[in-house]
């Protein structure tokens, strides 16, 4: 195998199911260069780890060299006229915002946010496992997987239930617009994506500005009218963090329980023991984060400075990409990396990032797929994968299945 | 080889007796049972509690958050010991392998764990240390006694400005009580951290209503006639009204009850080597008694091979772990202790940690975020080289930090970062008061000399 063609493989949707044998590949050479595009990748653990903290490392598209253009062929498109997200921005600015974000969601300020919303989630999770009705089959991303973070994300931000359908509609086609099916026309996907892009923005602005006036304790509410030490967030502000929320928060979790549920009907003897017992779920889903994480790779930072990676000079200004998961399936660093094993000790996974950029929805997405999955595996008689491996997204960076089809005997009380 | 038949005999029936039995002590007895020794353990504990977490004492126990009695250490495994809690250990017999206790009981070893800690340093006049009101805060029951008082205090009046010092103060002005804190350095935290970062805890401190009161010392205390303190009297001429006082004057090790026992015992510490064995009088390793924790100064190759004491929780754990592996090992599976010395404090909502020495500083670099902030990474420079750096609220930062320290990298740090502002485009001197002076409460103490000084100094006990 050719180095050159190696990245190409990595994208190329033919090994979307496996990837796993590449990174392998990759990993033998720890700081891998594309020459055509100045992409430096790194795909072992400790270097991934090192990077993640090291502060000569950017976020923000405006320190890439222009030479360095980036090897992803339809990098999502998110061009609009808003604000970069703290996701693309570097410190102080990026703190900042974390912070004001953080305020209304997580501790300090707000510690039991997500414990709180335990009951509501199993009660969405039960909701949509009713609807299963008496089918035999189902397609788990289309009616389980998809709907329950966009509804958990709805009751985040406090969009009102009889709007909760028509965000819906747009979440679906922002989502679809990130993985983009290449039999179709990209001109008209971009522009069907654009115009759900500004009516969600206008939704939203509208929604603010009656937060504004009254508003409640959901999280929108906060970002428009919380006076912290910060200061306030402005208009613009608020809506690219509400639609930084909503994408951030959904594709993943989309990936990760559909991932899960792949991943336990092909461990049946995992599958067996959640049922038995539930709170296996909490080492369960840390596993899963390592095994196969939602996010595969994070492709946009770069470097401030030459600086020195397993004895290769990354120059200043280039394409960085860290291949989160081929770090977890690293041998130097976990035993028997090619293994499920929810029993696993030490698993400090790069699942969920580390440093200042680490996934700030984690205690959430963690709790949504604990509740998911226990709740499948309990409810779910006899459930089968009807293709092994299912259709895969487009998506390599954030990758899952498009489809998973399963069968079973019938839906448990 | 008869040197492995008795390290065989050793881990399966032979007696290892540790003294001091808290943090380092525990987590060396449970390392000993989780590496295989099935001999006899025993630990000495001159506190009548199990071992109990000391951080939480000066935090969330006088937040109220939690009781002093709620701070037991977590016990990683079940493991069978004999306990003797409540009674002091008061002397060692090299020769004959005994530990006298203070009830007359002798216990005999085959190896001996030190791990007796600091004691906090006591207000030097008696009669005014013995006026109701007046505390330090070491122990569980300082802790309990002070928070009691906390509750209706009409000024606490805190004397040292360390990081126990300062975090009593945040918790005193977190429950809304008037606080007078006292420091004879120029600011708070100098002695661990500098000057400059110094500056800018002081700002935290009066930021948050801190009567902040610096290069100044109390110089008397004074009671009512029931014997309650009324007031202190500082250098300045100045008086302060204040009903409870905390002495906050650093710590002295626990080492009175080794004096005449052969060993190289002083009120620095304990000297051992790299693998935790204790040094005697005369410069000879042991190969029976080892020592972890705040009590032990051992040679550090990152900075010089001077001796270090660590005050740190974390060095705690990690010693008494490399030391009890060594206790039960062959010479060759022997791990040296080479732990990059990491401390947290969490004062005025801030949370503040440290990687390396900060006082072996001779210059400060603010790498990230702004001193004016109170979010910023400082990284401290020896001869061209990082040597420490200091989070304010930055901590994610720090394991890259971590990293130029034990790389040796150069200082200042020749690459642009995050966050960099003008003020850090050039280092300044750190400003660590002259170390022949005694501070209240470095965190670290160096305690030797490098070798390039190559000098010998003889220092009579009694001048
Ligand atoms: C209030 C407070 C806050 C702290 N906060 C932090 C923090 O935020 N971060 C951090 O890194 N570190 C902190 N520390 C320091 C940390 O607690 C110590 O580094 C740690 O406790 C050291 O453990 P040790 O077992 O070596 O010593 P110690 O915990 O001091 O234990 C020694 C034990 O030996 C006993 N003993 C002494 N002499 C004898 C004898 N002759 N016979 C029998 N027993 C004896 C003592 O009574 C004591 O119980 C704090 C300490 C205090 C007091």
């Amino acid at each position: 195998m050719t180095q050159a063609t190696l990245l190409g493989q990595i994208l190329d949707h033919a090994n979307r199911a496996d990837p796993y044998p590449l990174y392998a590949e990759l990993r033998k050479t720890p700081v891998y260069r594309e020459e055509d595009t100045n992409t430096y990748v790194v795909s072992n653990y400790w270097e991934i780890k090192g990077l993640l903290h090291d502060p000569r490392i950017s976020s923000d598209a405006r320190n890439l060299s222009p030479r360095a253009a980036g090897a992803l062929p339809d990098q999502e498109e998110e061009e609009s006229a808003l604000p970069p997200t703290f996701l693309k921005l570097d410190p102080p600015e990026h703190d900042r915002l974390r912070r004001m974000t953080m305020r209304p969601f997580g501790p300090p300020e707000t510690p039991r946010r997500v414990h709180n919303m335990r009951g509501e989630l199993s009660k969405i999770v039960s909701d949509l496992i009713d609807d299963f009705g008496d089918r035999e089959q189902i397609d788990l991303v289309d009616n389980f997987s998809y709907p329950f973070p966009v509804t958990v994300i709805c009751r985040l931000l406090g969009i009102p239930r009889e709007d909760e359908a028509r965000f819906h509609t747009w979440a679906d086609t922002i989502a679809a617009s990130l993985d983009p099916d290449p039999s179709e026309d990209p001109t008209e996907r971009r522009r069907i994506a654009q115009t759900a892009r500004t009516d969600l923005g206008v939704y939203l602005a509208g929604l603010i500005d009656e937060r504004r006036k009254a508003p409640g304790d959901d999280m929108l509410s906060a970002l428009a009218t919380e006076h912290g030490p910060d200061g306030q967030m402005s208009q613009m502000e608020v809506l690219s963090t509400a639609a930084l929320l909503l994408i951030a928060g959904h594709e993943t979790t989309v990936n990760l329980i559909t991932n899960g549920m792949l991943t336990l009907l092909r461990n049946p003897d995992v599958l067996k023991r959640l049922r038995a017992e539930p709170q296996l779920a909490v080492p369960l889903v840390e596993e899963l984060l390592r095994f196969e994480p939602p996010v595969q790779l994070l492709p946009q930072r770069t470097t401030l400075a030459d600086i020195e990676v397993a004895g290769t000079t990354i120059p200043k200004g280039a394409s960085l990409w860290l291949v989160l998961a081929s770090g977890n399936r690293d041998p130097q660093r976990f035993l028997d990396p090619d293994r499920f094993d929810p029993d696993r000790k030490d698993n400090q996974h790069l699942g969920l990032g580390s440093g200042i950029h680490n996934c700030f929805g984690a205690p959430l997405a963690r709790l949504e797929a604990q509740i998911a999955l226990t709740e499948l595996a309990r409810r779910l008689d006899n459930p089968r994968l009807l293709e092994d491996p299912p259709p895969y997204r487009q998506n390599a960076v954030l990758r899952g299945p498009r489809h998973l089809n399963i069968a079973f005997d019938g839906c448990r009380p | 080889m008869a040197g492995d038949g008795y390290l065989e005999w050793m881990r399966r029936e032979g007696r290892i007796v540790i003294v001091g039995a808290s943090l380092a002590g525990l987590r060396a007895a449970e390392t000993l049972r989780k590496e295989g020794f099935t001999g006899s353990l025993t630990l000495i504990g001159d506190e009548p509690y199990e071992p109990y977490d000391r951080p939480p004492l000066s935090k969330q126990v006088l937040l109220g958050q939690t009781s002093a009695d709620r701070t037991a250490l977590p016990q990683r495994m079940e493991f069978d010991a004999h306990w003797r809690l409540g009674v002091a250990a008061t002397g060692l017999d090299m020769a004959n392998r005994r530990v006298r206790l203070a009830d007359g009981d002798e216990v005999e070893y085959d190896r001996l764990l030190i791990a007796t800690g600091v004691h906090a340093r006591p207000w030097p006049h008696e009669a005014e240390a013995d006026l109701d009101g007046v505390f330090v805060l070491r122990t569980r029951d300082d802790a309990a006694g002070l928070q009691r008082r906390l509750v209706g205090a009409r000024r606490v009046l805190v004397i040292g400005a360390g990081f126990t010092g300062s975090e009593i103060a945040s918790a005193c002005r977190e429950r809304g009580l008037p606080v007078t804190v006292v420091e004879r350095a120029a600011a708070p935290l100098v002695g661990a951290l500098g000057g400059v970062v110094g500056q800018a805890a002081a700002e935290l401190q009066r930021e948050h209503g801190v009567d902040l009161r610096c290069g100044l010392m109390v110089t008397g205390l004074e009671g009512d006639s029931a014997g309650r303190l009324r007031c202190a009297h500082l250098s300045d001429g100045t008086t302060v009204e204040a009903d409870v006082a905390v002495v906050s004057l650093g710590a002295t090790r626990n080492t009175a009850w080794l004096a005449d026992s052969g060993l190289g015992a002083g009120p620095r510490g304990i000297a051992c080597d790299a693998g935790c064995r204790a040094f005697d009088v005369r410069g000879i390793v042991t190969d029976d008694v080892f020592v972890a924790g705040d009590v032990a100064r051992s040679p550090h190759a990152l900075f010089g091979y001077q001796f270090l004491s660590l005050e740190h929780w974390g060095n705690a754990v990690a010693q008494a772990e490399i030391a009890a592996h060594n206790m039960i090992s062959a010479s060759s599976d022997r791990r040296p202790h080479l732990w990059v010395p990491a401390f947290w404090s969490s004062q005025f909502g801030v949370s503040i940690k440290s990687v390396g020495v900060p006082s072996l500083g001779e210059e400060i670099l603010i790498a990230q975020g702004a001193l004016a902030e109170h979010r910023f990474t400082g990284v401290y420079g020896y001869q061209g080289r990082v040597i420490a750096a200091v989070t304010f609220d930055q901590t994610k930062w720090l394991e890259f930090y971590q990293r130029q320290i034990e790389t040796a990298a150069p200082f200042p740090p020749p690459f642009p970062t995050v966050d960099r502002r003008p003020e850090g485009l050039r280092p300044v001197p750190a400003d660590f008061p002259d170390p022949s002076l005694p501070t209240h409460a470095p965190s670290v103490t160096l305690s030797g000399y490098s070798p390039t000084d190559r000098r010998i100094t003889f220092t009579p006990v009694r001048a």
